[in-house]
């Protein structure tokens, strides 16, 4: 088997035995994404002094990883896959990308993602639309579409994405790929691109339970220059990784299960619970009450933060600055308004009017402050659920992938692929999703687990069990 | 403008003072607070605002603001949360302005301030809460662009609101100078207008007198120091009670203060004002203010203005002429402090500080900071005039030499030659020869007037450039001339 087929703990296993080196590793991938990403599109660029790597001998983790373009890097371009950030290259690492420089990680390149996050399918980048390498008529998901490809076609070993409303765990069910978005917090973001900043989370996508701990393992941690993120120890998440859910209490909310969901993915998930209650969990059907207002809260939230946080992107200090020939306005209002206008894609322009919108003066008390209360209720749903659950499971997207160009034109069916995910960033709970089947078109299905706050050890515990019992993450794309 | 129009109308007048508080970095960077810096040599990812960036707050600055929050005698929110305030400008490089709308650092507190008539007054402060401050442009005009310097962004402001409680442009700047005064006392600014490091926007309105409502405002910018405040609101006052005595209206809206036109301008009207979107910034969670900070905080305060006013009335028993200019400079106080440890006549050591020294410093255009005298000089100046060793006029050499070299009075005396000349011979030679010169004068002391001998006395402290002993010269006219002398 070729070295980039393997996951990271295999790869650090057989470094262990010095039967292989890093250097052999990051071939492999390289020379995967040269046969294959022409066809995925799943890197927007390669890092620039690939053939320079040196590994110093004894990194601890010296495994080649994709890197959401929203993520800094010193001195390599990120641009959100955004036009208005073309030529920006960050002068600082984001404390992510320290701590896996530290563990000796080779950064392959810049994944493919929709422009600012902003997207569920990656087809709104300003680089063009990913395939999905299970179909390549399909989108991969999104945001985070580049990572879970790259993940899927064996162009990475592992990546990082992002995830504000499902980014990170929608395209790792639709490439078949583990996924996780941390407890709000238990990541530093600090040196991420924002979109929502109250939603945003950065999380490991990986081939199995197994690699997506270890790398949490690497990124988890308190940040002095995160003010949101907790101030908690970091357990060693690969203790979690046994065989065992004996007796855990697990969740099953009627609101996930209503019309609109694939009977296919329903069927996946109905098996999938089976395969635990075998292994000794206990199924208990819930009700999160809220969850049916959850979109609203999310979009509203989601797009005032982002309205505020896209606003730096004037044309004044870095990026695109377009200035048109004759003074319209004034020249300063021009270029603001022409930079803007020839920088941002149809859906940054749709989320910052929305935003706009929602805090304006006159407005503010009917939206955002009522979004607000919404997700204050939709927490408490999930704090009053886990009272007496251990996790809670439902599907990770209503459908299996759907076609390039299928709700390109549909943003409100676009918005409602993320219907099962966006409640665990508005309550910052933790949520992983796994593979758990793949539909008669054989396209990965994908399961959803969630837990409580800082329990993310929960998730690889049932994650893992499954994941042992079952078979799918074995399963390989063929390009 | 007629008397009936003074009268008719009452003006209103509040406050915003934006401060920037000298702590040693940023607000929510590790950049140095410094100002005078070459352009954009003060800056990092964080105030430039770069993608992926997050602010964390600086806790010498919200110490720095629960301080003036104590010291105003202020409520303090129990939990604080920032906000974000969104606008464009190119000097503000996220777009939006890291400040606090609804939770600010504190509220209800105020300033005691002396009006002209020496009356005190309490002016209430509505809130004040903690932000960032902007960059700069500069324009250049020649290369027909503008450049923006980002050094100052991210100097933490503390916004300081008053009621609209001021009713007259002087009112204004008593207010301004006594607000100044309890900050600068406090350590917790440089407080100084014409380097932007106290800033101060006005809201002025009309009514008239004796009504409940308030008129329309205006809302006065970029006045650069205390007396450009007074001016502008003058101006303004003026400007608007012209215009509803003679059935006009004033307008909604943001006017600037042009110093060379002595006018203010119209920016921008009601309808242009910005929406500024407020929202809890996501970025930085809400702090809670324990009583033990306060605590803490409360006990570090220095003694206040007024407090020491009323000390150095009563301690000291200074009029509150002299207590009031002592209690004006910090250093002043210090000094006069420390002198009166080493000398018993507070009342002589005021007309020291706040006459000669005071003077002397006027003259030279320096502060009370870091000045060549101490204490200990001045006292030992005043001695030497108590005992004869210095006349008055040797005595204010003797400071001026001091205070120009720093070396101690007793070289300064010697080297200078200034120490009064009490000798008897030397004395008496001098007598004899302006007995010899002034003939007349003599015949008038001779003839029972006495108040010519004065002329004689300044004629010896002429001769002997100072130095001459005026009480003994005094002594030996009068003997000379009483007959009494065996001369």
């Amino acid at each position: 088997m070729k070295l980039n087929e393997l996951t990271a703990h295999e790869l650090l296993d057989l470094l262990k035995e010095k039967k292989t080196t890093p250097r052999e590793i990051l071939d492999a991938v390289l020379a995967r994404i040269q046969a294959t990403d022409a066809q995925i599109r799943a890197y927007v660029r390669l890092r620039s002094n690939a053939a320079a790597q040196e590994f110093s001998n004894g990194s601890a983790t010296p495994i080649p990883i994709g890197i959401k373009d929203n993520i800094c890097v010193t001195g390599e371009p990120a641009t959100c896959c955004s036009r208005i950030l073309e030529g920006f290259k960050p002068p600082y690492d984001a404390t992510v990308i320290q701590k896996l420089k530290e563990s000796g990680a080779y950064l392959i390149g810049s994944t493919n993602m929709d422009e600012f996050a902003f997207g569920s399918s990656t087809e709104n980048s300003c680089y063009g639309p990913t395939r999905n390498p299970w179909n390549k008529d399909c989108v991969p998901g999104g945001s985070s579409g580049g990572s879970a490809a790259a993940v899927a076609a064996r162009e990475a070993i592992w990546a990082l994405g992002s995830d504000t409303g499902g980014s990170i765990r929608q395209p790792a069910s639709f490439c078949g790929v583990v996924g996780l978005k941390p407890t709000y917090g238990r990541v530093s973001r600090y040196g991420l691109i924002a979109f929502a900043s109250s939603l945003d989370q950065i999380g490991p996508i990986t081939r199995d339970v197994e690699d997506c701990a270890l790398l949490l393992g690497i990124i988890a941690g308190y940040d002095e220059r995160d003010s949101t993120s907790a101030d908690l120890p970091v357990p060693d998440y690969t203790r979690a990784l046994v065989n065992d859910v004996k007796g855990l209490k697990i969740g099953i909310p009627g609101e996930y299960f209503v019309e609109g969901i694939d009977p296919q993915v329903r069927a996946a998930i109905g098996a999938a619970i089976e395969v635990l209650k075998q292994r000794g969990a206990t199924f208990h059907e819930i009700s999160l009450p809220h969850t049916e207002y959850a979109i609203a809260a999310y979009y509203i939230v989601a797009t005032a933060e982002a309205s505020s946080n896209l606003a730096r992107y004037d044309g004044v200090q870095y990026g695109l600055r377009r200035q048109p020939a004759g003074t319209r306005k004034t020249p300063l209002v021009d270029m603001y308004e022409e930079t803007r206008d020839a920088g941002l894609g149809n859906e940054a322009k749709r989320r910052i009017m929305l935003g706009t919108y929602s805090l304006s003066s006159g407005y503010y008390d009917d939206y955002y402050l009522k979004g607000l209360k919404v997700r204050t209720l939709i927490k408490q749903d999930f704090d009053k659920a886990f009272l007496k659950l251990d996790a809670i499971i439902t599907p990770t997207a209503p459908t299996t992938a759907f076609k390039i160009g299928e709700k390109a034109d549909n943003p409100l069916s676009m918005y409602l692929s993320d219907v099962y995910t966006i409640s665990a960033n508005l309550s910052g709970i933790p949520a992983i999703s796994i593979p758990c089947g793949f539909s008669k078109e054989r396209l990965p299905i994908g399961l959803q687990i969630l837990a409580k706050p800082f329990d993310e050890a929960m998730l690889f515990r049932i994650a893992y069990t499954y994941e042992q019992n079952t078979p799918w993450h074995k399963e390989r794309v063929s390009l | 403008m007629s008397q009936t129009v003074q009268q008719k109308y009452e003006t209103v007048i509040g406050l915003e003072v934006h401060l920037q508080l000298s702590t040693r970095t940023k607000i929510f960077c590790g950049c140095a607070n410094v100002f005078g810096r070459e352009p954009n040599t003060q800056t990092c990812p964080v105030c430039l605002g770069l993608p992926g960036t997050l602010p964390v707050l600086n806790k010498m600055a919200l110490e720095y603001a629960l301080k003036i929050a104590i010291a105003l005698d202020c409520q303090i929110n129990s939990v604080i949360k920032f906000d974000r305030k969104n606008y464009y400008y190119p000097d503000l490089p996220k777009g939006y302005q890291i400040s606090q709308y609804d939770k600010p650092v504190a509220y209800d507190g105020h300033v005691w301030m002396t009006g002209a008539d020496g009356q005190e007054r309490k002016i209430n402060i509505k809130r004040a809460h903690l932000e960032e401050d902007a960059g700069k442009l500069i324009h250049d005009e020649r290369a027909n662009c503008s450049l923006v310097d980002y050094n100052r962004t991210g100097t933490p402001l503390l916004e300081i609101v008053s009621e609209p409680e001021l009713r007259s442009p002087q009112e204004a700047y008593d207010y301004l100078q006594a607000l100044k005064l309890t900050l600068e006392y406090l350590r917790v600014s440089d407080c100084d207008m014409e380097k932007g490091s106290l800033r101060c926007d006005a809201n002025v309105s009309i009514r008239e007198a004796g009504a409940k409502t308030f008129g329309t405002k205006t809302e006065l910018k970029n006045m650069n120091s205390f007396k450009a405040v007074r001016t502008a609101l003058e101006f303004e006052e003026k400007r608007q009670r012209e215009a509803a005595a003679s059935g006009g209206r004033v307008i909604q809206e943001t006017r600037l203060w042009s110093e060379e036109k002595g006018i203010t301008i119209a920016m921008r009207s009601k309808e242009e004002a910005h929406d500024y979107r407020y929202f809890p910034e996501p970025d930085l969670v809400p702090f809670d203010i324990d009583e033990a900070l306060i605590e803490e905080l409360r006990r570090s305060i220095p003694e206040l203005p007024r407090q020491k006013f009323e000390r150095f009335t009563g301690e000291y028993r200074l009029s509150g002429y002299d207590a009031r200019i002592i209690v004006a400079d910090q250093h002043i106080a210090h000094f006069f402090e420390a002198c009166a440890k080493l000398y018993a006549d507070t009342k002589k050591i005021c007309n020291w500080l706040n006459g000669p020294l005071l003077q002397e410093l006027n003259a030279r255009k320096m502060g009370f900071s870091g000045i060549k005298i101490t204490p200990e000089d001045l006292i030992a100046i005043m001695r030497k005039v108590d005992q004869s060793e210095l006349s008055n006029l040797a005595a204010k050499e003797t400071l001026k030499q001091v205070l120009d070299t720093g070396k101690d009075v007793a070289s300064v005396i010697r080297d200078a030659g200034l120490a009064q000349v009490s000798d008897s011979p030397a004395l008496e030679g001098i007598v004899d020869e302006l007995i010899h010169e002034h003939q007349t004068v003599v015949g008038q002391i001779r003839e029972g007037k006495a108040s010519a001998i004065g002329f004689l006395v300044g004629q010896a402290m002429r001769k002997s450039q100072g130095k001459a002993n005026p009480k003994m010269i005094g002594e030996i006219i009068q003997r000379k001339l009483s007959g009494k002398s065996n001369a």
